[in-house]
Parts: structure tokens; C-alpha cells; sequence
């Protein structure tokens, strides 16, 4: 395995570590990384944790409607992944996915803003908590029907193949990301898409971000070969790896060695993040489906945590260091609520922009938008 | 439109070729010019098309733009889509459209809504196409006409011909238009044969046409009911009764200017609708006539539709099932107080 997930802990969501054993070798590198490089990385995974602790805020003082899908606890992933990429590699993710977005490069004010339902958000206001999209950073979106975004992300990927070889005639440069939750794994998308990008070769790499709860149901109660998940891409000729997503530097290692093969070979995989979502489904979830051992547990095994100690042990990270990171990023995080409290609602207009290319579009509604102004059909 | 450029058929030679032909006529040119078009589907390579529409096609592109794919609906729409969005023409054929139902979240919660869910950052510039409508005693699950269910969808535009001509036409303009088109063809008529010009050919949406020009009813119709359209209107002349036959080529956008300049002149409205009644397409021209022409119409609108019942298997009940001749016939008598 790549990293092995420890088997000492009382609770283990995800099963039973070490009882499949074909899983590919491990990189063994964990330390090899440029402290500037580990200390970013903490920044990166604090400005999440930050932000999504502002995030509830806002969402209890209703300044956030809809759904809101909270990403502490899975920080490491978001982060390693991106830094295993190159910045044009496409990533395209679920509905939970203000991690994606802010570790893709997306300013924070843009993406609390598109949270506060105002013109300065990613989208303009018109996505909302579930749908962040990012043309310049390469972000296909957080996609909120569960699991429909992984035909996307073959897409993206078999996308960037036909351009480099097909028109350019060159070979593949690309990878795609796409991202899912352990419980995605039951949608028939998912399976089709794994078809595909197996029989086609198709050089996405589909990562699982398995905390273990599909909402509220455990990964054992609704998904059969729960404790391996691997072997479902197995099943699809993918290789499938296990990776420990609750730590920064096994996600970047072996992320980086999983992604430089599929580009060099153009070929698709399957990793099993194993991770846990130390806050709710969404907002409304009381989680009474697990113990409060069981969080304590996990809570202790805090990614940010390991990656702190990680810098302690090797005199890489002092008190001032760390206390200024956070005061930064406190900052930065109250700036973008004030920005966004600031940023205009859409203008009306928006209503009807972006339905279709052209501006207006060859509207064919019964009420016609009032910024046509009554203009007549006849 | 403003870049849609019409070149007069009339200047062309006359060349009869099938429905099939004129599809694969208009996918093969857009395919040699852009190397961003691309076709995938269920059969559409190495077995030459289910229904021949791709023959050949596989020969000239290659397997890397002319892609077989499993029987996979969901997964094959989807990823045409990634691909759309990062910047390729992708035309997906559903052997039937009857099939897409099992490729709904694709097609309608992620192709029509990107570019407004992304505030205009992602579009999806796709042609899914393929055959619609019964009439081929498949029965009730390979005969759906999809227009009643996916016209409802905003962010997509529909495609219906009737005829070769527009099939080529129509095609092209679906494979260079930006947003996703739904391009609904018709496994009855992919035999048909009729003129169609060579070369660059584009038929700008929106813009019905005039099959048959006449004073006393107007019959507004899409898709292969046009065709009943006509042959009504054949056997109503006999009887004297004037029908203005007029073929709206796409219902989403939907010309209903000329519908409405028709209307003020005949005074009479018969849509004719192969799908079901209960929210279609045909529901919609009538509220709109009734909004724009409550003055002018001497009767309420009529509809014929296809029977509000599961498409029948039997022979005689399939076609008593659809808006055939006969049943336009009637409804026009009726309109126009002739019963």
C-alpha cells in the first residue's frame, strides 16, 4: 500500500486496513519536501480551516441560504492534490468544494461571495455553495447531483488528449482530477465513467474522498466491499490506490507519483482517500450516527496537526511563524466577508444572462424579462 | 444568428439524396473543417451507424473521431460534456432518444445549466441527436417523442426536421451553434428522399417555413407530422379548405412571429404534435397563439397530438395512435366549423 492506514485505532470507518494486499507499491518519501513548500501547504490548509469556521458563521447569521457542505477535516486532500498537478491539469469535484476552489488559487472574497448570493462571486452569485466554478484556475466546478461529475471529469481528461494529439499531434500532456465522496460510489455514473476511461484511455485520475459517511449512512451499511473500494476500479482495469488523505505529505507524495504515471502512460486510476469529515453532512446535520469517541478519535489525528508537528520536530515552524500565519489568514478570511457584504446583489439583468451564448439568448418564455423593457414578439 | 451565412439553394443543382445521407452530409463537412467535431456513440464506427447514418465515417476520420462506445448512455453523454466544456464539438448519437432517459442528469442538469450555473465561464457547445417518435411498431419504451419532456428545459435549443434539405441545413447550424442542441430525427423518415444542396449549408434556427401556402387554416407543425400535414392539406383542398402549412424546423427558439402572421391571415389554428398533449410543445404554440392572436381567431386553437395512451405494438393501433392524416382532417373540419 502506499500508506497504511493505522491499525491501532479503536475506530476505523473504513473497515479493515491490510486485508487487501495488491494494492501498488508505496513512494516511501514523506519527508523529502522543501520546508517553504510544507509550510505554504499549512498556510493553504489553515485558510481553509479558517474559512470554513467562517462559512458556519455566516450560514447560522443567514447570510448564506441553501445547502453548505463544510470541508474541515479533509483539508490534506484538497491541498496535496493541487500541489501534485500541474496549475492547467482540470479538476472538477462535488458539492463539497470550497477546499478545491480556495486551494486551486480562487481568492477567497470571490468565493464567499458566490456563497452570499452577490455579483462578485465566482459565478456571479448564480452557483451558489455547491458550484464553484473557475475558468482561470481550471475548476469544471463543484457539481451537486452526487456522482455526475465524474463522466464530466473523463470528459475533461479525454478532452485534453483529442487536443494534444488528435489537433496538435503531440503527446498527451494533461491529467484531470476528479473528485468524489465515498458516497458517490453506488451511482451507476460513476461505474459508466469508469468503463470509459478504462476502455479508452482516458488519463483521469478519480480520487474518493472517503470519510466514511454517505450523509448519514456508514460506508458499510451502503456500499458492499466497503472496507476495499478499490476493487470496483480493479473490476474496471484501473489501478487503484490507497492513500492517507488525513496527511498532507502522503497525499502530495503519492498523489504526485499516481498523477506523473497516468500522464506519462495516459492511462486512468482510482484512489481511496481515507479521510474523515470532522463537521456534518451539511449545515443541518446533528450527526447522531456516530460517537463522540469516534470524532475525538479522529479529531486528534487533525491533519493540520500532523502537519504542524511535522514542521516542529525539524525546527521548520516557530510560535511567531505559526501565529503571524494565522493572523494573516484571520485577516484575509475577514476581508472577504467584508468584501462580499459589500459586493452588489446581481442586477436583475443577470436573471436572464447566460442562458445561451448570445446575451439574451432566443428567449421563448410565456413572461418575457422585464429588461427587454415589453419588447413585443410581434 | 448573425454569423449564419445562407447560401440560396436555388443557385445549387438539384440532387436528391436520402434524410440519412444529408445527416451524414452536414456531421462529415463540419468534421473536415473543425477538427474540434467529433461523433461518439453506440455503434456509430465499426458497424457504420444502427441506422447507416454514420456509414463510411469511420473510414475517412478514424477511430479517434469516430468513437464506439459501450452501451452507456449516462456515462457517454456525460463525458461529451467534459468535453464541451473544455472547447470540443461533440456530437453524441443516442441510437433512439428513447435511450437519452437513462442519460437525463447529463443532458438536461448539466449541458443546458453550465454556462448560467458558472456565470457564463463554461458553455457547451453539443449536438446530441438521434431518432424520435414512434411509428416503427417498436412499442411503448423505443417510441418516445421527447420534445413534450425536454423542450420544458431552459438553456437548450431543438432541432426538428422534416424533410432531407433541412436535415443537412439544420445539422450544420446545430454542429457551429455554442449551446447544446437537442437534434430529434425520425427513424421513419431517414429513407426519404428529396433535393438537398451541396456544399456549406446552414439554416438559421428560429426561422419556420412555409411548406404550402393557403388562406383558411393554419396548420403549424414539426418534425415528420409535417408530412401528415401536407397530406391533409392535400385531401382538404379537394374539399375546398385552404391550408397554410407551415414547418417551424426548431421549437426551441420557436418562430412564433411567423406563426402569428399566418394566423392573422387565416384566422384558424390546427398544431399538429406527435407528442403527448398534457404540457407539450403543441400546448405551448397554442397559449402563445391565444396571447398574440385572442383577436383574430375565429375558433379556439385544436390540437392533434399522439394518443394520450403508452404507444401501442399493433399495426392498426400505432397509426390510429399517431397525429395522422386522418385525424388532422378531422380536427380542421372541426375548426373550422365543418364537422
Amino acid at each position: 500500500m502506499l500508506s497504511e492506514p493505522s491499525t491501532s485505532r479503536p475506530f476505523d470507518v473504513h473497515g479493515k486496513p491490510g486485508e487487501r494486499t495488491s494494492a501498488p507499491a508505496a513512494t516511501g518519501r514523506r519527508d523529502a519536501v522543501d520546508p517553504a513548500l510544507c509550510r505554504q501547504w499549512l498556510r493553504d490548509m489553515l485558510m481553509i480551516r479558517e474559512f470554513e469556521n467562517r462559512c458556519m458563521q455566516q450560514y447560522q447569521d443567514k447570510k448564506i441560504g441553501g445547502f453548505c457542505h463544510i470541508y474541515i477535516g479533509q483539508e490534506a486532500i484538497a491541498v496535496g492534490c493541487t500541489a501534485a498537478v500541474r496549475p492547467n491539469d482540470p479538476i472538477v469535484t462535488a458539492y463539497r468544494d470550497h477546499g478545491h476552489a480556495l486551494a486551486r488559487g480562487m481568492a477567497a472574497r470571490h468565493c464567499m461571495a458566490e456563497m452570499f448570493g452577490k455579483i462578485g462571486g465566482c459565478a456571479k452569485g448564480k452557483g451558489g455553495s455547491m458550484h464553484m466554478f473557475d475558468r482561470e484556475h481550471h475548476l469544471y466546478g463543484g457539481h451537486g447531483i452526487v456522482g455526475a461529475q465524474i463522466p464530466l471529469g473523463v470528459g475533461l481528461a479525454f478532452a485534453c488528449k483529442y487536443m494534444d494529439e488528435v489537433i496538435d499531434g503531440q503527446p498527451n500532456s494533461r491529467v484531470a482530477l476528479a473528485f468524489l465522496g465515498d458516497g458517490a460510489l453506488n451511482q451507476g455514473a460513476i461505474h459508466e465513467a469508469m468503463n470509459l476511461a478504462g476502455l479508452l484511455d482516458i488519463p483521469c485520475v478519480i480520487i474518493c474522498e472517503n470519510n466514511g459517511y454517505s450523509m448519514g449512512t456508514s460506508i458499510h451499511r451502503g456500499t458492499t466491499m466497503g472496507h476495499d473500494i478499490i476493487s470496483k476500479a480493479i473490476g474496471y482495469g484501473i489501478d487503484g490506490y490507497v492513500v492517507d488523505g488525513m496527511d498532507v505529505l502522503s497525499v502530495y507524495h503519492d498523489m504526485s507519483a499516481i498523477v506523473e504515471k497516468c500522464r506519462r502512460e495516459s492511462r486512468p486510476a482510482f484512489v481511496d482517500m481515507r479521510c474523515y469529515r470532522f463537521k456534518g453532512h451539511s449545515m443541518s446535520d446533528p450527526r447522531k450516527y456516530r460517537t463522540p469517541e469516534e470524532e475525538n478519535q479522529y479529531a486528534s489525528d487533525d491533519p493540520i496537526g500532523r502537519l504542524k508537528l511535522h514542521l516542529e520536530e525539524r525546527g521548520e515552524l516557530t510560535e511567531a511563524v505559526l501565529k503571524e500565519m494565522q493572523k494573516e489568514i484571520r485577516d484575509e478570511v475577514r476581508e472577504a466577508i467584508a468584501w462580499s457584504e459589500a459586493s452588489p446583489e446581481p442586477p436583475m439583468s443577470e436573471l436572464y444572462h447566460d442562458v445561451f451564448v448570445e446575451p439574451h439568448g432566443p428567449f421563448n418564455g410565456t413572461s418575457l424579462p422585464q429588461m427587454l423593457q415589453g419588447k413585443d414578439l410581434r | 444568428m448573425s454569423t449564419v451565412t445562407v447560401i440560396d439553394p436555388t443557385m445549387t443543382a438539384t440532387r436528391e439524396i436520402e434524410f440519412r445521407d444529408a445527416l451524414r452530409e452536414a456531421m462529415s463537412q463540419e468534421m473536415r473543417r473543425d477538427p474540434r467535431v467529433f461523433l461518439l456513440g453506440e455503434e456509430v464506427a465499426q458497424y457504420n451507424g444502427a441506422y447507416k447514418v454514420s456509414k463510411g465515417m469511420l473510414e475517412e476520420f478514424g477511430p479517434r473521431r469516430i468513437i464506439d462506445t459501450p452501451i452507456s448512455e449516462s456515462g457517454f453523454a456525460g463525458m461529451a460534456i467534459g468535453a464541451a466544456m473544455m472547447g470540443l464539438r461533440p456530437i453524441v448519437e443516442f441510437m433512439s432518444w428513447s435511450f437519452s432517459l437513462v442519460a437525463a442528469d447529463p443532458i438536461l442538469n448539466n449541458a443546458p445549466k453550465m454556462l448560467y450555473m458558472s456565470g457564463g465561464q463554461f458553455g457547451c457547445p453539443i449536438v446530441f441527436r438521434g431518432n424520435d417518435g414512434a411509428g416503427g411498431q417498436l412499442g411503448s419504451t423505443h417510441s418516445w417523442c421527447v420534445e413534450g419532456l425536454y423542450s420544458n428545459v431552459p438553456g437548450l435549443k431543438m432541432a426538428i426536421p422534416s424533410c432531407p434539405e433541412d436535415a443537412k441545413g439544420l445539422m450544420t447550424t446545430a454542429i457551429r451553434d455554442d449551446d447544446p442542441v437537442f437534434f430529434l430525427e425520425s427513424e421513419r423518415m431517414l429513407g426519404m428522399k428529396g433535393h438537398v444542396p451541396e456544399g456549406d449549408y446552414l439554416i438559421p434556427f428560429g426561422q419556420a417555413k412555409v411548406r404550402r401556402e393557403g388562406t383558411d387554416c393554419t396548420l403549424v407543425s414539426f418534425g415528420r407530422p409535417v408530412n401528415f400535414c401536407l397530406d391533409a392539406a392535400a385531401e382538404l383542398a379537394k374539399e375546398g379548405i385552404s391550408c397554410e402549412v407551415l414547418d417551424m424546423r426548431t421549437i426551441r427558439p420557436l418562430d412564433i412571429d411567423s406563426i402569428v402572421r399566418s394566423v392573422r391571415k387565416t384566422n384558424y389554428c390546427v398544431v399538429v404534435d406527435q407528442s403527448w398533449s398534457f404540457g407539450s410543445p403543441g400546448s405551448e404554440v397554442a397559449s402563445q397563439v391565444h396571447q398574440h392572436c385572442f383577436d383574430d381567431l375565429d375558433n379556439f386553437v385544436h390540437r392533434v397530438h399522439s394518443a394520450d395512451v403508452p404507444t401501442p405494438y399493433a399495426f392498426n393501433l400505432e397509426q390510429e395512435y399517431l397525429p395522422n392524416a386522418r385525424r388532422i382532417c378531422e380536427a380542421v373540419r372541426s375548426c373550422l366549423y365543418r364537422a
